[in-house]
């Protein structure tokens, strides 16, 4: 089922802020085996210029990707979820995510086209503190596959 | 211990390094990040789907893929852009060996604002798993 193009553009605002917690950065930090202090360590974070440790470059992914559900999920763009798979994503960083950080997320649908029976579609998180400070964007592309028949 | 832009190249290689991933690895990364999608802790839907077998989150991938670029330059926070493309599955077998990526990289351009465009190669199997895989680092 092809995707409705007429989202292409359409702006999904932030919702609830999420709070940056220490510990989960670290348990994300944990979770993919890196032991690299600026994550572990206020200290060390701290000697590297940051008011406390900072996240990993994918961290962004846990904000941006829920808030891309709210566009993902809504029924007149006529996306099948079960049939989608992660093409592309990218983030760009005005500066690293930080322990502390109250952040919130805007999603745009920055793109959606067909090739080969399959739909893609590009989200664009953009991510900032609740003041409004850049902190960076996140961009995704989903492949829903097409049917098999 | 930083990597000054002086001192770099294109060309410049950074030391190359392999991350084994297991199940264990697959579970840990779904609690911490959220993403609970079947077809990366079971073996009986991923089958049903079309899979081989599990297979890791690509964002677990990419997560990995980038350590190469964090642990060379030490301020991860150095780290200002980052992309990827999911161009084949890391299929992770139930066994003790796991999944193992040989992840390179090198230096391909030299920017301004002292940043550099690293190109990282992850490979699985002998097999690349992420295609135009960039990040662009700025140095001191």
């Amino acid at each position: 089922m092809a995707l409705n193009p007429e989202f292409i553009g359409r702006t999904y605002p932030a919702g609830p802020s999420y709070l940056v917690g220490r510990e989960k950065i670290r348990e994300f930090a944990r979770a993919v085996g890196d032991s690299n202090p600026a994550y572990l360590d206020p200290e060390a974070a701290r000697a590297l210029g940051y008011v406390d440790v900072i996240a990993p470059p994918t961290f962004a992914i846990v904000l941006s990707l829920d808030a891309a559900n709210a566009a993902l999920f809504d029924p007149e763009l006529g996306l099948d979820y079960s049939r989608v798979v992660h093409g592309e994503q990218s983030f760009a960083y005005t500066r690293p995510i930080c322990a502390g950080d109250e952040l919130i997320v805007t999603t745009v649908i920055e793109n959606i086209r067909s090739m080969a029976g399959n739909d893609m579609i590009t989200t664009k998180g953009i991510i900032t503190t609740v003041d409004g400070e850049p902190v960076a964007t996140a961009t995704s592309m989903l492949v829903a596959r097409g049917e098999d028949e | 211990m930083s990597i000054s832009f002086d001192d770099v190249t294109v060309g410049t290689e950074l030391p190359a390094a392999e991350y084994t991933l297991n199940r264990l690895t697959l579970v840990k990364y779904a609690g911490a990040s959220g993403d609970f999608n079947t077809i990366h802790w079971n073996e009986r839907f991923a089958r049903e789907v079309g899979l081989p077998n599990v297979i890791a989150h690509g964002m677990l991938t990419m997560a990995e893929a980038v350590r190469i670029v964090t642990d060379w330059v030490g301020d991860p926070g150095a780290v200002v852009d980052y992309g990827v493309r999911f161009t084949r599955p890391v299929v992770v077998a139930d066994d003790d060996e796991g999944a193992m990526l040989a992840v390179s990289a090198k230096v391909t351009e030299l920017l301004d604002d002292r940043c550099v465009k690293i190109a990282i190669t992850c490979k699985f199997q002998d097999q690349t798993v992420l295609g135009r895989a960039q990040a662009i680092v700025r140095l001191v």
